[in-house]
């Protein structure tokens, strides 16, 4: 499968600055692309419109040559944001947040680490690695077929970080899943993904 | 200014505790921050490296006196030779001891950014220093005279921290103060705060960016699960064996460039703190003793709570 | 620890004091109805004593007999219009938040067009042209006050819209019902309630100024609008027991129902939980 942006276009309100020009990629299943640019780049802008939260003011985003807005019900390409603490309801215990995905295997659940004691807690009583982990584990539900980070692990601990990440790769590469990642650290970049994108020269490394 | 050798700020053995609602009505004491020590000289910029959640903005907050109304502070906090007490942090707060907030919301929106930092007041001198620190921050003057909603994310972080320094501070916290900043932005930060140590004051970062927190920092303090696990120099940090605590090392071993590996397990979370050490759990070496009291002990010109040498 | 009463009990303590004062007033109000009509002239004048702890009118009414069923047929019409008002204000808020533009636009400019007029104005022409009485009061304050909660749920089902976690909710496929139901409803529920009992001290302090004025409940009902309206004439002759009484227990009765509402937005609310 392959996941293609197509000379998409992007700015947040008339006049204003254009935050992406004709941008184009493409995101086999077995990659795992990098994305490394400055702030202010759209990298965050990128992922929302590649995942159809989003909608581009011109191009299209195409999963296997269909555009993604005529996909119904669970989109197969699903996003992981940087902060999980607005990711989740916070009036609903964590088990509802594993539930909502797409009947998630549970050796995703074990396979990130999430004990059965944290499932019957709110998310103000677990911290933010931990509820990382959940929205993680939300979106690997079946269906996935390309999957978006968003510097998902820049406000854990590096241990925490590690133990995410070593998950990840093994899971997208078994399953197939492409993924496409941003973050400020190139160094974690170079040992998650097979290949690396810079936007602002727009070249691959 | 009288010459003072004594450090800038002391704490010892500082304990915060949250009264929290079980189901229901019943209350329970959380303890957040167990037993922590810390010591800042004069010059000196010290971090303090936790992850997000571990309750380690409390420490800003019980040092600075505003700590949320259901938590208590126990233990002892020393500010050039004498105790810091509530009265005493009252009076030196927002003109010897600063802090620069986590969130950019703190400023005014209504105020221009020139009389928020100089407080409303119209002082010549205050002016000069203010043009003084922008420069220094390579801010433009007109920027004075704009309201915070003008500002792009940089500058209201520059801004914030200039409101620091017009008073001459001698302890300055910064909570967090990179949160979402691109590298390079965090870096510049992290830099200003470095200068703010190199003109005399002492500086305390609170972070979960031990990356970020070696490039300027003097002394890092690691905090795992509440406790203050290991006080390090920044410069040992360069060599794995010159690190103390087994977590210290396993943290060194997750940077990416440093073999980006894991440990298995979490921190343990404050209801279901294991006795002793925190980390024993998880811990390799861990033996029976590491169910009892842990001492914090010095080795190598730093601190260790461990009972064994790493 | 030490044994203390915390925030949390308190509150509650407040809550069942405030439930009890009201349904003590409401049964013992419909217990009065008789005893507030009794008029009986060897009785007539008399300043509060322990027999008529209100005293009595130039009339010879008992006068707390008058009081409490007074106030149990305002809370009456209270509960009768918040309930109206609240069911409406529901409805409305929700069709104006996820209905599209045009619904929203109709629902603001009718909230826009019943707060633009003034409140007591609004209530008195409505009340008189639905021919006055209990179905008058009730029809007017239902009808001018739905407004305010109507915002809120509004503005709170808007923001609720743009929250990341909804928005993922419909990415991972999940239709319009479940996000109302699973992410929605719990939030809105605390507002809900708290914005319902909150209602209950406007509409009643609404029912005795129109009454007041003349404009509702009809002369013979004890209601304490009445009763207030009636002491004005006697109160210069020196028989301030006939407006004090009945005065300080409407206070205490609103009062109460906002000890309620705050009590129980203290009890929902997560961020004032652990007080």
């Amino acid at each position: 499968m392959m996941l293609e942006a197509r000379e998409i276009s992007f700015q947040y309100e008339k006049n204003s600055r254009m935050i992406l020009e004709n941008f184009s990629i493409q995101v086999e299943s077995t990659d795992r692309i990098g994305l490394v640019a400055p702030s202010g780049f759209g990298k965050t802008t990128l992922c929302k419109i590649l995942a159809g939260y989003e909608r581009p003011l011109g191009g299209e985003v195409l999963v296997d040559g269909k555009a993604l807005s005529e996909y119904r019900g669970y989109c197969p390409v699903q996003m992981i944001w940087q902060h999980p603490e607005q990711s989740v309801n916070p009036r609903r215990r964590m088990r509802a947040v594993i539930e909502e995905g797409n009947q998630v295997d549970p050796s995703v659940v074990d396979g990130l680490g999430i004990e059965a004691d944290w499932m019957n807690r709110f998310p103000a009583e677990i911290s933010g690695g931990e509820m990382q982990r959940f929205c993680i584990a939300r979106v690997l539900g079946e269906g996935t077929r390309f999957l978006l980070a968003d510097e998902i692990s820049t406000m854990l601990d590096l241990i925490t970080q590690s133990q995410i990440w070593h998950f990840l790769i093994e899971e997208t590469q078994r399953r197939k899943i492409g993924l496409l990642t941003v973050s400020h650290s190139e160094e974690l970049l170079k040992k998650v993904c097979t290949k690396l994108y810079y936007l602002e020269t727009k070249t691959w490394g | 200014m009288e010459k003072n050798t004594s450090p800038v700020l002391e704490i010892r053995h500082m304990n915060i505790s949250f009264l929290q609602y079980e189901k229901g009505f019943r209350q329970v004491e959380l303890p957040v921050i167990s037993d922590l020590n810390l010591t800042i000289e004069e010059g000196e910029m010290v971090a303090v490296v936790g992850s997000s959640g571990s309750g380690k903005s409390l420490l800003a907050h019980g040092v600075m006196g505003i700590l949320p109304y259901n938590a208590s502070m126990g233990g002892e906090m020393i500010y050039r030779g004498q105790p810091l007490t509530r009265k005493r942090i009252q009076k030196l707060r927002g003109n010897e001891i600063v802090m620069v907030p986590q969130s950019t919301s703190y400023l005014d929106p209504l105020m221009k950014v020139g009389q928020q930092i100089c407080k409303g007041s119209r002082d010549e001198e205050k002016k000069k220093k203010l043009n003084q620190i922008f420069h220094r921050f390579s801010l433009e003057e007109k920027v004075q005279q704009q309201y915070p909603f003008e500002l792009s994310g940089g500058m209201t972080r520059r801004i914030m921290i200039s409101t620091a320094l017009i008073e001459n501070p001698r302890l300055v916290i910064a909570d967090e103060p990179t949160p979402g900043l691109h590298l390079k932005m965090a870096k510049r930060a992290m830099e200003h705060f470095r200068q703010l140590a190199d003109m005399g004051a002492g500086v305390l970062v609170i972070t979960h960016d031990l990356e970020l927190a070696l490039e300027t920092a003097d002394k890092v303090v690691v905090f795992y699960a509440g406790h203050t696990i290991e006080e390090a120099n920044a410069s040992d940090f360069k060599e794995v064996s010159l690190l103390r605590h087994p977590y210290t090392r396993a943290l060194w071993k997750a940077i990416p460039q440093n073999g980006f590996e894991s440990i298995p397990g979490i921190q343990p979370y404050v209801k279901e703190m294991p006795k002793g050490c925190p980390f024993a759990p998880r811990c390799e070496k861990r033996t029976a003793e590491c169910e009892g009291e842990i001492p914090y002990r010095k080795v190598r010109d730093g601190y260790v709570r461990c009972l064994y040498d790493a | 620890m030490k044994k203390k009463i915390n925030g949390r009990t308190l509150l509650l303590f407040w809550l069942v004091l405030s439930v009890l004062f009201l349904t003590a007033v409401c049964i013992g109000g419909s217990f009065l109805d008789e005893t507030a009509r009794v008029t009986d002239f060897s009785r007539k004048n008399i300043s509060p004593c322990i027999q008529y702890p209100f005293g009595t009118d130039w009339l010879g009414r008992d006068m707390f007999a008058r009081t409490i069923r007074g106030l149990s047929i305002s809370i009456l019409i209270g509960v009768c219009a918040a309930s109206v008002s609240a069911v409406a204000a529901f409805l409305l808020g929700v069709v104006s938040a996820t209905m599209g533009k045009m619904a929203d636009g109709i629902v603001t400019w009718l909230i826009d067009l019943v707060m633009g007029i003034p409140h007591m104005l609004l209530l008195i022409l409505i009340c008189v042209a639905s021919g006055r009485g209990l179905k008058g009061v009730i029809l007017g304050v239902a009808l001018t006050h739905w407004t305010s909660l109507t915002r809120l749920i509004r503005g709170e089902v808007l923001q609720l819209k743009e929250q990341n976690y909804v928005k993922i909710a419909y990415k991972l496929g999940k239709g319009r019902w479940y996000v109302a139901m699973k992410h929605m409803a719990p939030q809105l529920f605390p507002q809900f309630v708290v914005g319902l009992v909150l209602l209950f001290p406007h509409a009643i302090l609404h029912e005795s100024g129109i009454t007041f004025l003349g404009f509702g409940l009809s002369n013979e009902q004890p209601a304490i609008g009445i009763i207030l309206s009636e002491a004005m004439k006697y109160l210069v002759t020196g028989k301030w027991w006939l407006a004090l009484f009945p005065g300080i227990m409407l206070v205490l009765t609103v009062i109460c129902f906002y000890t309620m509402g705050d009590s129980l937005r203290k009890l929902i609310d997560p961020a004032s939980a652990h007080q």
